[in-house]
């Protein structure tokens, strides 16, 4: 074992000396394969953090959601409606919500108006996200007039503008009394766009589910673990889009590598035949050609990552975010929190290692069992 | 849902291996054929030549099948969140009907990889390549393996729906439950753990036998098989309800999940590599007579088996005393004396 370990550190030593005298055609090489393990390097834990983020959002959010439909379309809830929901078994709080869209024409934008149950601002009150801040140019005490549909001029005075840091969840957000909310968008009173339900027990949720479906035929019931699954159905399906189009300059770079490795100089060609000449058999030949692709392989996936790491934790993956995070006036700014999957290695190793060393195996073998006869007569 | 980056990796890998493997079965064949180190002919030169190129490439294709394994069974454990019904990795599975036979493909693979892998480390040792033609015919064995198992993927990833209720371990791995799982989960869990220790205790003794003598590999492997199946009925029948504290979640499969600390892959991997180590001693078993073969080689093949029963030692002990303290630590207590 010692001595196939001194054996292989001997061949990289000698392979690091080969390749820095081809520094040239080398670096180009690398440059275009560290490009590459970049791209979906990038992809893939921008994704990743994305989903974090998605996980760890939806972990506080209600269990259970249901919205009303009359002829299909959504309707409110009315206190009835919870009343008839009743006492059900495993759900420990059950919850009217009020909240709709209003658009600013002005800006462009769409805002997220919404009346909660307890902790509201007060009348004429407003509590702004910092989006919707940023876009108005508002900050606490300032006076923000919104024209309802009807076509009354609303004031309010903003007494409290949300922090950055909630901005994933709180970007478009407008917080107000209840009593406002029911007089901008002139809805009677005791009327919820929908209504949260916590389930204690998450082997629960589908029972639960299904005798709202009994007491409110009419509703529809939405689980958290439904929202997370198309969360997890979207990304999946945007990154896996984005690899499988990256593929293609995965084969396409694998072309090149194959070209490269197969196209040797004079010089290679005289330097394999020397190797030969002085006792190294085609296996060595062949270790040391793979020791070539190795290093090479190593030290540009290393830089590629390292390279999407920076870009996505530190330049908020400003390559790839119009692909993959979708876009809005009020689109939130959120830091991702940096963190790496083995997982995602793994299989950008398999999308890239792999198929640069499958392309260099034959150009390596046909290098490697040059005749050392031929190469000194320069036959060949 | 094939546009996902563990299947579309997953897909390569095994569609590489197979397509790589056929490749190589012509000259697998002729090697089978036609191999004698002893004829200085142009067809042996050729063979030679060609052989470096083939056990290289295979090197390389079966290494990454053999890790495919692992991600196979944690992708299926990571997409049960996007099935309705589904808990863990079987969910996932049952999604369609190629779920389990793909894993059962998977696995065979891995074992035939992992052997051929052996041999093929072993003869490169050795200057008369006394197994060149044994890894041919394993390698033209392996073939047929390796297409099936790409083949039961592809239609696996290709059945899978987001819209098919599946339905999760405990329809699976419970008392009442049809077929195979209902009855290794029926198994009474003092007499499953008994005869698991026993039987892992038995085959490490074997594994001490081989590392002592450096014979012995054929005895080990068919000891090895014995162990790997008993040992994983063992999971099912105790090492679950003692790690779920539940006695009745019998499911081999949630064991992977992060919940429970990744706890099964300390089971599993371990089991996997004592297994393929024990069936590669045994198929180093026909070479290590020096009678047969010169005796540089025997010795150097009865030298890889003494390392192979090592690591074969080595992961059932460990098997045995992750179980065990697994049934020492736990909460739960299903034995009077337990």
């Amino acid at each position: 074992m010692r001595n196939w370990i001194s054996r292989q550190a001997l061949l990289a030593d000698y392979t690091l000396s080969a390749l820095a005298r081809r520094r040239g055609r080398n670096l180009a090489l690398f440059t275009v394969y560290a490009g590459i393990v970049f791209v979906l390097a990038s992809t893939m834990l921008f994704t990743h953090a994305l989903r974090r983020e998605a996980h760890a959002l939806l972990a506080h959010s209600p269990e259970v959601l249901v919205q009303n439909l009359k002829a299909g379309r959504h309707a409110y809830l009315t206190q009835g409606d919870l009343d008839r929901l009743g006492r059900l078994r495993g759900v420990s709080r059950i919850e009217g919500r009020r909240w709709g869209y209003f658009f600013d024409p002005v800006f462009g934008a769409t805002y997220t108006l919404m009346a909660p149950a307890s902790e509201s601002p007060g009348r004429g009150d407003l509590h702004v996200g910092d989006g919707v801040a940023r876009v108005r140019g508002l900050s606490t005490g300032d006076t923000l007039a919104l024209r309802s549909a009807a076509g009354e001029l609303h004031v309010f005075t903003v007494k409290k503008v949300f922090s950055s840091e909630s901005s994933l969840v709180a970007a478009d957000l407008v917080l107000m009394h209840p009593a406002d909310w029911e007089a901008f968008f002139q809805l009677p009173g005791g009327v919820f766009t929908d209504a949260a339900l916590s389930v204690v027990n998450p082997l629960e949720v589908r029972s639960v589910a299904r005798k709202i479906g009994e007491r409110l035929p009419e509703t529809r019931v939405i689980l958290r673990e439904e929202i997370l699954r198309t969360y997890e159905a979207l990304f999946d399906w945007r990154e896996g889009l984005l690899l499988a189009l990256a593929s293609l300059a995965v084969a396409a770079f694998a072309i090149l590598a194959w070209n490269q490795a197969s196209g040797l100089s004079a010089d290679e060609r005289r330097e394999i035949g020397i190797l030969k000449a002085i006792g190294w058999d085609t296996r060595d030949v062949l270790t040391m050609k793979l020791w070539e692709g190795g290093l090479i392989s190593g030290a540009a996936f290393s830089l590629g990552t390292l390279g999407a790491f920076v870009h996505v934790f530190h330049f908020e993956a400003a390559l790839i975010v119009p692909v993959l995070k979708g876009w809005s006036v009020l689109y939130p700014r959120f830091v991702l929190t940096p963190s790496v999957d083995a997982v995602s290695l793994l299989t950008l190793g398999l999308l890239t290692v792999f198929p640069f060393t499958l392309a260099t195996l034959v150009p390596a073998w046909r290098a490697a069992i040059t005749d050392p006869d031929e190469v000194m007569r320069g036959t060949t | 849902m094939i546009f996902q980056k563990s299947i579309l990796a997953l897909l390569f890998a095994s569609g590489v291996g197979a397509v790589g493997a056929l490749a190589a079965g012509p000259h697998a064949l002729a090697v089978w054929r036609h191999w004698d180190l002893e004829s200085g002919s142009a067809r042996q030169l050729r063979l030679e030549r060609r052989s470096t190129l083939v056990s290289t490439g295979m090197a390389l294709l079966l290494t990454v099948q053999s890790v495919a394994l692992l991600l196979f069974v944690f992708n299926a454990d990571r997409m049960a969140s996007q099935f309705v019904g589904a808990m863990c990795a079987v969910g996932t599975l049952r999604v369609d009907g190629f779920g389990f036979p793909a894993l059962l493909a998977q696995v065979a693979a891995f074992f035939g990889s992992s052997v051929w892998l052996t041999m093929n480390a072993v003869d490169g040792r050795c200057r008369d390549r006394p197994l060149t033609r044994a890894r041919s015919a394993l390698l033209l064995a392996l073939i047929p393996v390796l297409l099936l198992a790409f083949g039961l993927e592809l239609a696996f990833f290709l059945g899978l729906d987001a819209n098919v209720i599946t339905s999760c371990c405990g329809s699976l791995f419970s008392i009442q439950a049809p077929g195979v799982g209902g009855d290794l989960a029926a198994l009474p869990p003092g007499q499953a753990m008994t005869a698991t220790f026993l039987l892992l205790g038995g085959t490490a003794a074997v594994a001490a036998r081989t590392v002592h003598r450096g014979q012995g590999g054929l005895a080990l492997g068919v000891a090895g098989i014995l162990a790997f199946a008993v040992a994983l009925a063992g999971i099912v029948a105790f090492v679950s309800l003692y790690v779920y504290e539940d006695p009745h979640h019998h499911c081999p499969f949630c064991l992977l999940k992060p919940e429970y600390g990744y706890r099964g892959y300390a089971f599993y991997v371990p089991l996997l590599a004592a297994t393929s180590a024990a069936l590669a001693a045994a198929a180093l078993a026909p070479f290590a007579s020096a009678r047969e073969r010169g005796p540089a080689s025997a010795g150097r093949v009865r030298s890889a088996t003494r390392a192979l029963a090592g690591v074969a030692l080595g992961g059932f002990v460990l098997v045995l005393l992750l179980m065990a303290w697994q049934v020492a630590s736990s909460g739960l207590k299903l034995l009077a004396h337990g």
